[in-house]
């Protein structure tokens, strides 16, 4: 890599400084609130805050380090954005938990984190060029399959809140549709990259596929179909279908495919409305949350979500000083709410801004990849991040009926914390590998 | 491929377009609305209770009102708890916070500035959450005199009554008590039985302790009335010497009905044919001044004690008033006295009306307001309460200005007033209200409580008003008005002189004392 031509290594040189001082004001931001938390709540900083920064100053460097040695010319962006984002989402937690009386929550999610960022450092170690990632495209697929099914079998899986999404494996419980979600993004990159062709020529006459074209749509139609009926994991099944559709209309072109899926969503949601009766009840406590029948019944989590959003105004009460722990579950489902109530619209716009750069970033590198398996990876993973932040931060503001997916990074959830490490250790490769041809072309 | 990814980036765009304008919706644009739900009570509730509430200080700056004490249970939501260190002494001044019952008193009406939602605290709140300091809460200073409050309490002894001292060169409240106060420390702190059981026996207590004397409730002014008569006759040019025919009975005109002096008896004693209006003022003979008040006429009278911020009622349809004429901080009820149009065809009513009976109403803080405007040369301050608003850090934020009420009467006319009144305290009804080396000016008055059954024996309400001090010459600094209700401890031989004089003496010799 020290071998490269000057105005390259220039750029380089920028992209790292760049990447460095963002890192920096992303811990200094996350310290922030992690002290102001503390003083928030108990009117000084949290006891353990120079070992707390110790460690998150060390654990996000070392991340970093990594980024350097292993993925030298790496988007400058992506990392710091995600050190931010977790860093403010365990300072909330660190601050919901102890209210609660239970930090020991928000330090395993601290554990989490630096797994997560373990993971991240041997995604990049181990797989030096994704285009490795295109040789194994059915074993990868299959795999996905597996993890994502996996909850359904006896012994293994069990439910949590009504849907079954758990795994225990007696010394480590975790959901394995995050994971399988990633191979199957894997698999569609790397399946469509070589059928891309064949699926876009197959659309006829009337801009509809052939029906033995169907086959791939079908399939994942009908997997995202089990996901729901067997696992009753409606955010799961929903982020996986919608993921697929849109890998299938980047890879082809066709507007078709975006159409046909949308119809089989509606079949499916459709479906679900039928088969599975919390799903309605979803859908009338969107409408009807706030009634006085409800705002103190069915519709109470939500509205508390509500009345959170509303009361932090516009700079919120601070952090700390509101009252976000009136909400159920406001440490993974609502954790945007707490930081409406207590950084007010500015917060959350902040926050929702950082997810928007992610995923700029993401589509960005999909743009620069040369390659399709690689465009179509980065593509694929972004919308995994976005339509999750999407999904829960809709619903939360009720704008769709609620499903519960976690945020990445922010809300409690160890299995998607490290699953969003990984997704982006994947982008970041992709990044390198896109400016290591530019530069090599130039 | 890469079009549909810029066409995937432009749906992202417009999916979190969306998201911000909702949120710019709930945070922003219908957030009142929705955080002032009912079914949120229970978070604005948190709200106000982990604000550190600013403390309500007296005019030395040391004595404290009200102020907000950590909550010792950690665990409590509510992260402050309300006290009174002054106990009953000031309840009704500060009113009580109550996360049950609301806020009354000062603690409503600062509420704002004790709460640090005023719009002064933007710059400091916004600091505030930067810096991750907790918000506190405005501290309030008011113009009461602990000391002065505390000779009030005592002066009043067993009594129901109330007293109000005010600076006349001001309108400064000094001091304003009356008994039974209550403690507002059991409605504003402690679980919600025990706020539940106070406030059911402070509601159900006959004494009304809730309700202040010295300036909610309202009572027939009596002979302090004559304040408002005297002035308006020598407004209309009638000086103090001019005599008037003294009989021992009015005969009231279109009735059957008479007026009589106090104890039906003969007004100056001895009984002369002709009396002037100023010894009548200092005996206070009602014949005198029912003579007056018709020779006056409705319009004059109604006039001159509107200027003095008695507000207009026309008995029987409207006998109360939308707002009090005075400004003040607290709710408070203004005198009362009816529009011209009330006496139309109703003689005998002026003559009673110029004596304080019938329809006329008042409570202390009117009263005191009268003497303190006769004490300032004829020019009333409205009364002040609070003088400033401090932040957390001290600094000033907000000023309260004393504030002119109006001219009820001519200067000319308040020094006749002023010798009227020193008479008399140094020779009338007042007596007991005399200090020696000190001039004071004075008005007693005895109000029946009997309504319109004649020669009742019911116990009357004992009156008194005064400034000091009040030689030639000297400014005075205190004008002090008292109510004992029902006779206090002399029953129906209670009179004004009696019973209310001795109390305002005490508190205007405690406050020229120092």
């Amino acid at each position: 890599m020290s071998s490269v031509a000057v105005p390259a290594g220039a750029a380089e040189t920028r992209r790292a400084r760049t990447g460095f001082g963002l890192l920096i004001l992303a811990v200094a931001g996350s310290l922030v609130a992690y002290a102001l938390q503390g003083l928030g709540l108990h009117g000084e900083v949290p006891g353990n805050l120079a070992m707390y920064s110790v460690l998150f100053t060390g654990a996000s460097i070392g991340g970093w380090l990594v980024i350097r040695y292993a993925a030298r010319s790496a988007d400058p962006a992506l990392y710091p954005v995600a050190v931010l984002l977790g860093g403010l989402g365990l300072a909330m937690l660190y601050r919901l938990m102890d209210e609660r009386g239970r930090v020991d929550i928000a330090r395993d999610q601290a554990v989490w984190l630096l797994i997560g960022l373990a993971c991240f450092a041997l995604t990049l170690v181990v797989v030096r060029d994704i285009r490795q990632l295109d040789a194994y495209t059915y074993t990868i697929g299959l795999a996905g399959i597996v993890l994502l099914l996996l909850p359904i079998v006896p012994g293994i899986g069990y439910e949590i809140n009504g849907a079954r999404l758990w795994v225990n494996l007696g010394f480590v419980q975790f959901q394995p549709a995050e994971f399988g979600r990633v191979l199957i993004v894997i698999f569609l990159a790397s399946y469509l990259s070589q059928r891309r062709e064949l699926l876009a020529a197959g659309v006829g006459r009337f801009g509809l596929p052939r029906v033995k074209d169907l086959g791939p749509l079908l399939l994942a139609w009908g997997t995202s179909l089990a996901v729901l009926l067997l696992e009753r994991d409606v955010g799961a099944s929903l982020l996986l279908f919608g993921v697929f559709v849109v890998m299938m209309w980047v890879a082809t072109g066709r507007s078709s495919y975006l159409v046909l899926g949308i119809v089989l969503f509606a079949i499916g949601a459709y479906i679900g409305w039928l088969a599975l009766p919390h799903i309605q009840e979803r859908v009338v406590i969107w409408f009807h949350a706030l009634d006085p029948n409800n705002v103190n019944g069915i519709g109470y989590q939500l509205a508390q979500g509500w009345f959170a959003f509303a009361s932090g105004g516009m700079v919120g009460t601070g952090l700390g000083l509101g009252s976000p722990t009136f909400i159920p579950y406001v440490g993974s489902d609502f954790i945007l709410a707490a930081f409406g109530e207590e950084l007010g619209m500015l917060g959350v716009a902040g926050i929702l801004l950082l997810y928007l750069v992610m995923i700029g970033r993401g589509l960005r590198i999909g743009l620069e990849r040369p390659d399709t398996f690689g465009k179509l990876l980065a593509v694929g993973l972004t919308t995994v991040i976005g339509l999750q932040v999407f999904t829960i931060a809709a619903g939360v503001l009720r704008l769709i009926p609620l499903t519960g997916v976690p945020l990445p990074l922010v809300s409690y959830g160890g299995t998607s914390r490290v699953a969003t490490f990984v997704i982006l250790a994947l982008l970041i490769r992709a990044s390198a590998g896109a400016w290591y041809r530019v530069r090599k072309g130039s | 491929m890469d079009r549909q990814i810029r066409r995937l980036g432009f749906a992202f765009v417009a999916m979190f377009a969306l998201l911000f304008a909702q949120v710019g919706y709930i945070q922003v644009f219908a957030a009142g609305r929705i955080a002032g739900e009912p079914a949120n009570a229970a978070r604005q509730i948190r709200a106000e209770y982990s604000v550190e509430r600013g403390q309500i200080l007296a005019a030395d700056e040391r004595t404290v009102l009200a102020e907000s004490v950590k909550n010792p249970d950690p665990n409590s939501v509510y992260r402050f708890l309300r006290k009174y260190p002054g106990r009953e002494l000031y309840g009704q001044l500060t009113g009580y916070y109550s996360r049950i019952y609301g806020f009354t008193g000062l603690e409503d009406a600062m509420n704002p500035y004790l709460s640090g939602t005023a719009p002064e605290f933007t710059a400091q709140n916004l600091t505030d959450i930067l810096l991750g300091r907790p918000k506190v809460g405005g501290t309030v200073l008011t113009t009461i005199v602990p000391s002065l409050q505390r000779v009030a309490r005592d002066a009043l002894g067993n009594h129901q009554g109330a007293v109000v001292a005010l600076d006349p060169g001001t309108g400064d409240v000094l001091a304003m008590y009356s008994k039974p106060g209550y403690d507002p420390n059991p409605l504003s702190t402690g679980t919600d039985e025990q706020i539940n059981a106070a406030w059911k026996s402070l509601i159900s207590d006959p004494e009304r302790p809730l309700v202040s004397k010295a300036f909610q409730e309202l009572y027939l002014p009596g002979s302090t009335f004559k304040l408002v008569t005297a002035s308006a006759a020598l407004e209309n040019g009638w000086g103090p010497d001019k005599t008037w025919p003294n009989p021992h009975v009015l005969d009231l005109p279109q009735s059957s009905s008479t007026l009589q002096n106090f104890g039906n008896e003969l007004c100056p004693p001895g009984g002369p044919a002709t009396v002037a209006m100023a010894q009548a003022f200092t005996s206070s003979c009602n014949v005198t001044f029912g003579q007056i008040g018709l020779r006056l006429g409705a319009d004059k009278l109604s006039t001159q004690a509107h200027r003095y911020g008695f507000c207009p009622i026309l008995p029987p349809s409207q006998i109360t008033c939308a707002a009090p004429t005075i400004p003040f901080i607290l709710p408070w009820n203004s005198g009362r006295f009816p529009e011209a149009g009330y006496f139309n065809q109703n003689l005998p009513k002026v003559a009673l009306s110029a004596v304080g009976l019938d329809n006329d109403k008042q409570n202390p803080l009117q009263l005191a307001l009268e003497s303190a405007s006769i004490a300032n040369g004829g020019l009333m301050y409205a009364p002040r309460l609070v003088t400033e608003v401090r932040d957390s850090t001290g600094r000033t934020i907000k000023l309260f200005d004393k504030q002119e009420y109006g001219h009820p009467i001519s200067v000319h006319t308040a020094d006749q007033m002023r010798q009227m009144m020193i008479s008399v305290v140094a020779s009338g009804t007042g007596t007991a209200a005399q200090i020696p080396g000190t001039t004071v000016a004075g008005k007693t008055g005895t109000a029946t409580n009997c309504g319109p059954v004649p020669n009742c024996n019911v116990p009357p309400n004992a009156w008194f008003t005064a400034f000091a001090p009040a030689g030639s010459g000297q400014t005075p600094t205190i004008a002090v008005a008292v109510i004992v209700l029902d006779g206090g401890n002399l029953g129906s031989e209670a009179t004004g002189g009696l019973v209310a004089a001795p109390i305002a003496k005490q508190v205007i010799q405690a406050y020229l004392k120092g």
